[in-house]
């Protein structure tokens, strides 16, 4: 099987991601579907590893991961913090500052 | 692939990276070995000396005149930019850290990490604002529970004693600005992004006063950002795809004769550089910029609003020069359209503001537009022009927030426009302050403001753009307007019975608001020194 469609399957669960960002409303499912492109990223950079031949985007998989698990630890932090005082993690909530 | 080769390093040229990272990981051990009472100063003095010496080690390698080395096997390029951008972000952090450690303003400084620590006025605003919704105090009171910290003195006393992580955090900050406007390719510069934004993602949310605010700010801040580096590391997928390597010179050479699809190259560029933009709050990917601002602590929002566009326009205009210099006429059009949103964006939002903060903030996006006029012309001139301006612009913003710092109400800063009525007969001294920066942001001659848009302009002339020149004058034309507004409501308004106080600042501060105002003015009087060590700065590559 051609390894392209393995870049359209990767567009796909980006786009899904993206998509799921604008739409959902709590921050922690925001912030899977951000990591869900930060995965759908991984699988491109793989995919043209294979295909160009060449190990460097199999190694930066393991430093966008590495990016991502510190990325968690912050945004998690941070998410809890503003439900202990807020009691919700509603992002339609957060609404002090606009304008 | 050439065997198990190690990378030679360049320590000399890699030490002020070096110096500034190290010192964080001390930082860390200092936060966990010292005692409470001693921590703050320790670290305070850590700071400032491992910023002195960074910008020491940054002095000697820009005057020893070294060949510009690419060193890590290619992952940092110390050349003339990197150099010029590294002495401007730390000399940057000069002022802005004796912001952050400033207790004169506020007692026990700015930061505060544990909601139970709170005073009792605090926390009575926290039930006002939170109200229904958190379903009553109690809740929002209990629920930080745990984790009794030693030295919390009880109410009423003493206030608490402010964070000092916000020193390991904002070295570590540091470190990632430096690595991101050197790094020579697009995996390096992805994790400096990353090691540049997740400290200040939790910096935003450390607040004493308005801690609501300060924790929206941080998450808005949070989700946004990392959704723009995610578009950011899609853009590199692509890019890797098209040219089998992030190296940002092999990049250049493949797009120079490919056989791959331009799309790729395009789509990567496009993804990439809207990670960059929002970094750099440019245009239409600043809406996270005036909310973050606001919300943030006015000293953290001194560092950020200063440094991140430094860091930010050094990453896009290496990007920019090195891997797609040879294609500037086909993408350049597209960030046309960018450049004159940002600046209109920024001009006509800015004049709707009231409050102090946000107007900065938008007039931040305006002169984002202005510097990305600098950054599309690839040539010396844009190069010089922009590196100047970021200068100029980031010691204006850093004294700016330190003296919006000062005007306090009961409930910490009043920064909006009403309070500031009349300031000019209250606290002279820091209404011609604020006067004279306004002036600069405005871009009025004999301050660094003129020189700086002076120099982007000429740039952007010499370089066929002159449209964008014209645009760029009228909404410099419409920002005065909303600078203006300001000194006006100073000098020339009634100030409020109930008007808020003016600090007297302690000496961090006052350092911090004198070393920006005299930069500014220096470089508004005598431009022709840095101009001249900006001028004849080329990449590597």
């Amino acid at each position: 099987m051609s390894p392209t469609i393995y870049l359209l399957l990767s567009a796909l669960l980006f786009a899904i991601g993206a998509v799921g960002v604008l739409v959902r409303r709590n921050a922690i499912v925001v912030f899977m579907c951000i990591e869900l492109m930060l995965n759908a990223v991984n699988l491109t950079l793989v995919t043209f590893s294979r295909i160009n031949g060449s190990l460097g985007g199999q190694i930066m998989a393991f430093f966008v991961m590495v990016v991502a698990a510190a990325e968690v630890v912050v945004g998690l932090s941070i998410i809890m913090a503003i439900f202990r005082t807020r009691r919700t993690t509603s992002v339609d909530d957060a609404n002090l500052l606009k304008y | 692939m050439t065997g198990q080769a190690f990378p030679s390093v360049d320590y000399g040229a890699l030490a002020p990276v070096l110096i500034v990272l190290g010192g964080a990981c001390v930082s860390v051990l200092l936060e966990a070995l010292l005692p409470l009472r001693v921590r703050g100063r320790a670290q305070l003095g850590l700071t400032l000396t491992v910023v002195a010496a960074a910008l020491v080690a940054v002095i000697v390698r820009a005057t020893s005149g070294a060949a510009p080395v690419s060193t890590l096997a290619g992952a940092l390029a110390v050349d003339g930019p990197a150099l010029f951008l590294w002495g401007t972000l730390l000399a940057l952090a000069v002022p802005s850290v004796l912001l952050l450690a400033d207790r004169s303003v506020e007692p026990g400084g700015a930061f505060l990490a544990d909601p139970v620590a709170l005073g009792e006025a605090e926390a009575a605003e926290q039930r006002v604002a939170v109200g229904a919704r958190a379903g009553g105090s109690s809740s929002a009171r209990s629920s930080g529970g745990g984790g009794g910290r030693p030295g919390r003195s009880s109410r009423g006393q003493a206030p608490v004693e402010s964070q000092s992580e916000i020193y390991a955090l904002v070295l570590f900050a540091l470190g990632g600005m430096l690595v991101f406007c050197a790094a020579d390719d697009l995996l390096t510069m992805f994790v400096a992004l990353e090691v540049l934004s997740l400290p200040l993602y939790l910096l935003c949310g450390l607040a004493r006063r308005r801690r609501l605010m300060s924790q929206e700010s941080a998450v808005k801040y949070f989700l946004l950002g990392a959704f723009s580096s995610a578009f950011f590391l899609y853009g590199l997928a692509l890019l890797y795809g098209y040219a089998d390597s992030v190296k940002l010179s092999d990049i250049s050479l493949a797009a120079a004769g490919s056989l791959r699809p331009d799309s790729l190259l395009f789509g990567g560029l496009a993804l990439l550089v809207v990670g960059l933009l929002f970094k750099a709050s440019v245009g239409p990917f600043h809406t996270w910029t005036p909310d973050v601002y606001q919300g943030a602590p006015t000293s953290v929002t001194a560092f950020m609003a200063a440094c991140t566009k430094v860091a930010a326009f050094g990453a896009i205009l290496r990007v920019f020069t090195v891997a797609f210099g040879s294609t500037v006429w086909e993408w350049r059009g597209v960030l046309w359209v960018v450049a004159i949103a940002s600046m209109v964006i920024g001009a006509v939002l800015g004049l709707t503001q009231t409050d102090v903060k946000r107007m900065i903030a938008y007039s931040s996006v305006a002169h984002a537009g202005f510097l990305l006029l600098g950054a599309m012309a690839i040539t010396p001139q844009g190069l010089s022009a922009t590196l100047f301006y970021l200068l100029a612009y980031g010691f204006t913003t850093v004294a700016l927030f330190g003296l919006v710092s000062l005007v306090r109400g009961p409930d910490g800063e009043a920064t909006h426009l009403s309070a500031w009525a009349g300031l000019g007969k209250r606290a002279p001294v820091v209404a011609a302050a604020v006067t004279f920066l306004m002036l600069a942001l405005a871009g009025i001659p004999l301050t660094s403001g003129f020189t700086a848009k002076f120099a982007v302009f000429a740039a952007a002339l010499a370089d066929g753009m002159a449209p964008l020149v014209i645009v760029a004058l009228v909404v410099s034309a419409v920002a005065a307007f909303f600078y203006l507004r300001l000194i006006v409501l100073m000098y020339f308004s009634e100030p409020a019975a109930d008007g808020p106080t003016v600090s007297v600042p302690g000496p961090f501060t006052t350092v911090a608001i004198t070393l920006g105002v005299v930069v500014t003015l220096l470089l508004g009087i005598v431009p022709t020194a840095v101009l001249g060590w900006a001028d004849g700065l080329s990449f590597l590559g």
